[in-house]
């Protein structure tokens, strides 16, 4: 076997699992402590994106806002000092037509001149629930789907590690949004879906080259040896593909616009911590869970992989 | 050894390409401001009315782009979206009452184009503008119809029968029968057991039933007030004109609503929300109206309000009920207050012609009614709040017997008549609906959206390629090319199964960039490896395909399994995230590696040099 890079792991195990347990422990205090700012997909509530010719006075709006009981109105500049959006959490006693109408000419009645409405969305407190609902389920398939699949196709201890390694991608990326106090809101949870998507990938490849190292390796070689042989291999392919996934990321992140940020964001993060994840968990955590050369050999008689390509 | 594919597999992927190509090229031609016509009643346009249209387009001056009569509808194609505004104001005052007209952008796909069925993708509402609604169906509501329903046809069943009975009534349990005497309770057994089979049967004391709907027919009465909800929405959004609209069931209890181009979200949610309909009672003439204010409500009769606040007092009985109404216009009567003028189905009108016949000079009512159903939070709780206003828009002496057609005035404004009789048109909802959900983008934003997201894949596209080539050389050309077809490939997809592209949907173009280069970044590494092994070229281009193939297949099965569930349980933006999320896994696999395989077999398939290889 020959590798381009000789680097030794499985050594820096220790050290990696005190910076994970680390990262994930800030992550769970802070959803304890901060929790996670949801929005309104979430929570139900209402937003209202307003496009002015000029620069608006934030707080001259939201001073306004105040005086006619929209106190916990969240108001922030959007993209530029012309756009403004504000957020409202459900607000009681008022219907959603009446609402919008007040907000509207409220924000308006505190500038120079009234601006443009851009977006509006409304989330009754019936739709939030659901929506947590199906996440949490999709979240949850996801990680059974995974398991199933890779217990089949691999073996029990490397389908554990992998789960553990989504779930320490994601509890982190999370743990980023909670602790910098980000909006997390249904695109964030559609990027935490698709870094799992991404990551399971990502430790697939390397699962795959550590059954083929093993079986084509001498008898002597420890199965550690061969962990660290396989992620040697693979490692050049690894950094490469999340490279190129970084930086389609950038794109997305600095050209795609304010509405999809939050996506592009949790999805650079999860990249990062992906990587990091499907060397450094996925792997080794197998090997603490006790993984055997015996594991990966081939039963009896191994089917070969179908067709070419 | 040499690395040949079968002529087979060559012709399969230049064919796959070519069709990739032809329909992926509509998205390149835009869109056409246009403005469609068609007929707001049962009739079709006829050719007739298209001619007088395109004449009257042309003599106020527009330049058509194009303009076409197909299947009684009109679409007129314009060059600026200011001269298909401008006509669409004018179509709208010259067709008013007999088309409804809207403004919608017509794919510009050239007529070769056309020919091979290929057609752009939908654009989201949040890349062209418009808006969402969510609607919740108060099931509730549909339930306590149906068991008034029943109610009320049992006690007709029974007084057809002559059984005698003392009371049928609506109970929180479901209907209470009660009997006088044990000949009647044989006889309403009779009748309950022969026509209300459906119901299920319980005594419940001497001479007492209980009936309940059983949980079979609960389901389908919610199925078929979801249904009968989802038709007349579909009447009332014709009504408003909107191109394109989409009307879809979500769940058991929700209909999504999206109007793409609709910017009057107020006028849109009066159409959507309201439940309004009309009845027709006799007033009660020979009761006291004060005596019943006092307590004393006679039977057979109940109190109302009328506009002004002042009691009425009206039959119990319905002559006529607004679902009998078959068509209503508004207008102006002989004294020049606003009127509906009504039609009258045949049922309908028997009734009313029997009761105007025997009622001549007698009082009649109408009684306008309408549901409102809204959640609200107080005090942190979810509280649902209902409300059926009913009140009496008029009272008028029946000069003369009437049946089919007839008009009713007491409305308020000319606005009010348009909207009731548009409300009466369309049908009445079968249970009062509420918004659960409303999204609306302008048209700048969607427009500002569809530029970001272009220069985000163009940006990433460009990044990926640039890398590529740098890291790889020939083989990273080779994995570019793959890399522009797989893009191909995906919107030709999306473009035949007709999918609605959304900004998530870009986002995922996006992602699919980066992570599609991943199955070359696999083949390559394996060919280097192959390489630094001593095989050579053509063994290491022949194994490495053949080895990174099996780990391709299982990275991209499990990225596949993460996107269904990701589609099957997102709703809006992330299903259309995830949609792109699937098709371009699976043409990712096939660009990437039968696409490059060729590609490679091409160039370096009868190459015997051992030495060089751009890799």
């Amino acid at each position: 076997m020959t590798s381009a890079t000789h680097i030794d792991f499985l050594s820096k195990r220790k050290l990696a699992f005190y910076f994970s347990g680390t990262l994930l422990l800030i992550s769970i205090v802070s959803f304890f402590v901060k929790g996670l700012d949801l929005g309104i997909d979430f929570t139900g509530g209402s937003l209202y994106e307003l496009h002015y010719n000029q620069a608006a006075d934030l707080d001259k709006m939201r001073s306004t806002l105040e005086q006619q009981g929209f106190a916990d109105a969240n108001l922030q500049h959007f993209g530029s000092a012309a756009d403004v959006l504000i957020r409202l959490k459900p607000v009681e006693n008022i219907s959603q037509k009446e609402l919008s109408e007040k907000v509207l000419s409220v924000a308006n009645s505190s500038q120079s001149q009234p601006g443009e409405l851009r977006r509006v969305e409304f989330v009754g407190p019936q739709v939030g629930d659901d929506l947590v609902n199906d996440g949490g389920l999709a979240l949850f398939f996801a990680f059974v789907g995974i398991m199933v699949y890779v217990s089949i196709r691999f073996e029990w201890k490397l389908s554990l590690s992998a789960i553990a390694a989504l779930f320490h991608d994601s509890i982190i990326t999370m743990g980023f949004f909670s602790v910098f106090g980000w909006e997390f809101d249904m695109t964030v949870l559609s990027a935490i879906l698709a870094l799992i998507g991404y990551s399971i990938n990502d430790t697939i490849v390397v699962y795959d080259r550590i059954r083929e190292t093993v079986r084509t390796s001498r008898i002597k070689e420890s199965i550690n040896e061969i962990v660290n042989t396989a992620l040697n291999d693979t490692l050049s392919r690894t950094i490469l593909t999340s490279l190129t996934v970084f930086l389609t990321l950038l794109a997305l992140a600095f050209l795609g616009g304010k509405t999809i940020h939050g996506f592009a964001i949790a999805m650079l993060i999860g990249v990062v911590k992906g990587t990091y994840s499907s060397i450094y968990i996925a792997s080794s955590l197998a090997l603490s869970l006790g993984l055997s050369r015996d594991d990966l050999m081939p039963p009896a008689k191994d089917s070969v992989v179908d067709d070419m390509p | 050894m040499q690395n040949h594919f079968p002529v087979w597999k060559n012709i399969l992927v230049i064919f796959v390409l070519l069709v990739g190509t032809i329909y992926a090229l509509p998205n390149l031609y835009g869109n056409d401001p246009a403005v469609q016509l068609a007929s707001s009643n049962p009739t079709p346009l006829q050719q007739s009315q298209a001619d007088a249209v395109a004449a009257s387009i042309k003599n106020a001056g527009f330049a058509l782009k194009s303009f076409e009569f197909a299947e009684g509808k009109i679409l007129a194609r314009f060059n600026n979206t200011d001269d298909q505004m401008k006509a669409a104001d004018m179509l709208r005052e010259q067709m008013s009452g007999k088309a409804t007209v809207a403004l919608n952008l017509a794919p510009a796909t050239p007529a070769w184009l056309r020919a091979f069925g290929a057609n752009p993708m939908h654009l989201g509402l949040d890349l062209r503008g418009g808006v969402h609604f969510l609607l919740e169906v108060d099931m509730d509501s549909a339930l306590k119809q149906a068991e008034e329903r029943y109610t009320n046809d049992i006690r007709s069943a029974f007084r057809d029968a002559k059984v005698r009975y003392q009371s049928v009534s609506k109970e929180s349990g479901g209907i209470k029968v009660v009997l006088p005497n044990e000949e009647s309770r044989v006889a309403a057994t009779e009748v309950l057991n022969k026509d209300f089979r459906a119901l299920d049967l319980v005594e419940s004391g001497p001479n007492e039933f209980t009936l309940n709907i059983p949980e079979r027919n609960l389901r389908e009465i919610k199925k078929a007030a979801l249904g009968q909800n989802i038709t007349t929405l579909r009447n009332r959004v014709n009504e408003l004109g909107v191109a394109e609209p989409i009307i879809q069931q979500q769940g058991d209890s929700r209909i999504v609503v999206q109007l793409p181009g609709v910017q009057d979200t107020t006028r849109a949610k009066e159409l959507l929300g309201t439940t309004a309909t009309l009845e027709y009672r006799l007033v009660d003439v020979e009761h006291d109206v004060q005596s019943a204010l006092g307590g004393h409500e006679p039977i057979g009769s109940r109190l109302y309000k009328d506009k002004n606040g002042a009691p009425v007092l009206l039959k119990r009985a319905v002559i006529v009920t607004g679902d009998q109404i078959t068509d209503a216009s508004s207008g102006l009567d002989q004294d020049g207050s606003p009127a509906v003028f009504i039609t009258l189905d045949g049922v309908g009108a028997k009734k009313m012609g029997k009761m105007t016949q025997e009622n001549i000079g007698k009082p009649m009512a109408v009684v306008f009614i309408e549901y409102k159903s809204e959640t609200r939070v107080v005090n942190g709780e979810k509280v649902q709040h209902k409300e059926k206003v009913e009140k009496v828009i008029s009272v008028a002496t029946i000069r003369d017997s009437f049946s089919k057609r007839f008009q009713t005035t007491g409305l308020d404004s000319p606005e009010e008549a348009r909207t009731l009789a548009l409300l009466l048109r369309a049908g009445a909802l079968a249970a009062p609906v509420e918004i659960v959900e409303e999204r609306t983008v302008g048209p700048s934003l969607g427009q500002e959206n569809i530029d970001q997201g272009m220069m985000s894949i163009t940006a990433g596209f460009l990044l990926v390629v640039f890398f590529m080539v740098v890291y790889y050389r020939a083989f990273g050309l080779i994995a570019n090319f793959a890399l522009l077809f797989n893009v191909v490939l995906l919107i030709s997809i999306m473009s035949v199964l007709q999918a609605t592209l959304t900004l998530p949907g870009m986002a995922g173009i996006v992602l699919t960039v980066g992570m599609a280069v991943d199955a070359n970044v696999l083949i390559n590494e394996r060919i280097r490896e192959e390489l630094r092994n001593g095989l050579s070229r053509q063994a290491s281009i022949y194994v490495g395909y053949e080895k990174a193939f099996a780990t391709i297949l299982d990275s991209n099965v499990t990225h596949f399994i993460v996107a269904v569930l990701l589609f099957g349980f997102g709703t809006g933006p992330v299903k259309g995230f995830a949609l792109v999320l699937m098709i371009g896994i699976a043409t990712s696999v096939f660009t990437a590696v039968t696409g490059t395989r060729m590609l490679v077999n091409w160039f370096y398939g009868n190459d015997h040099r051992a030495d060089k290889i751009s890799i």
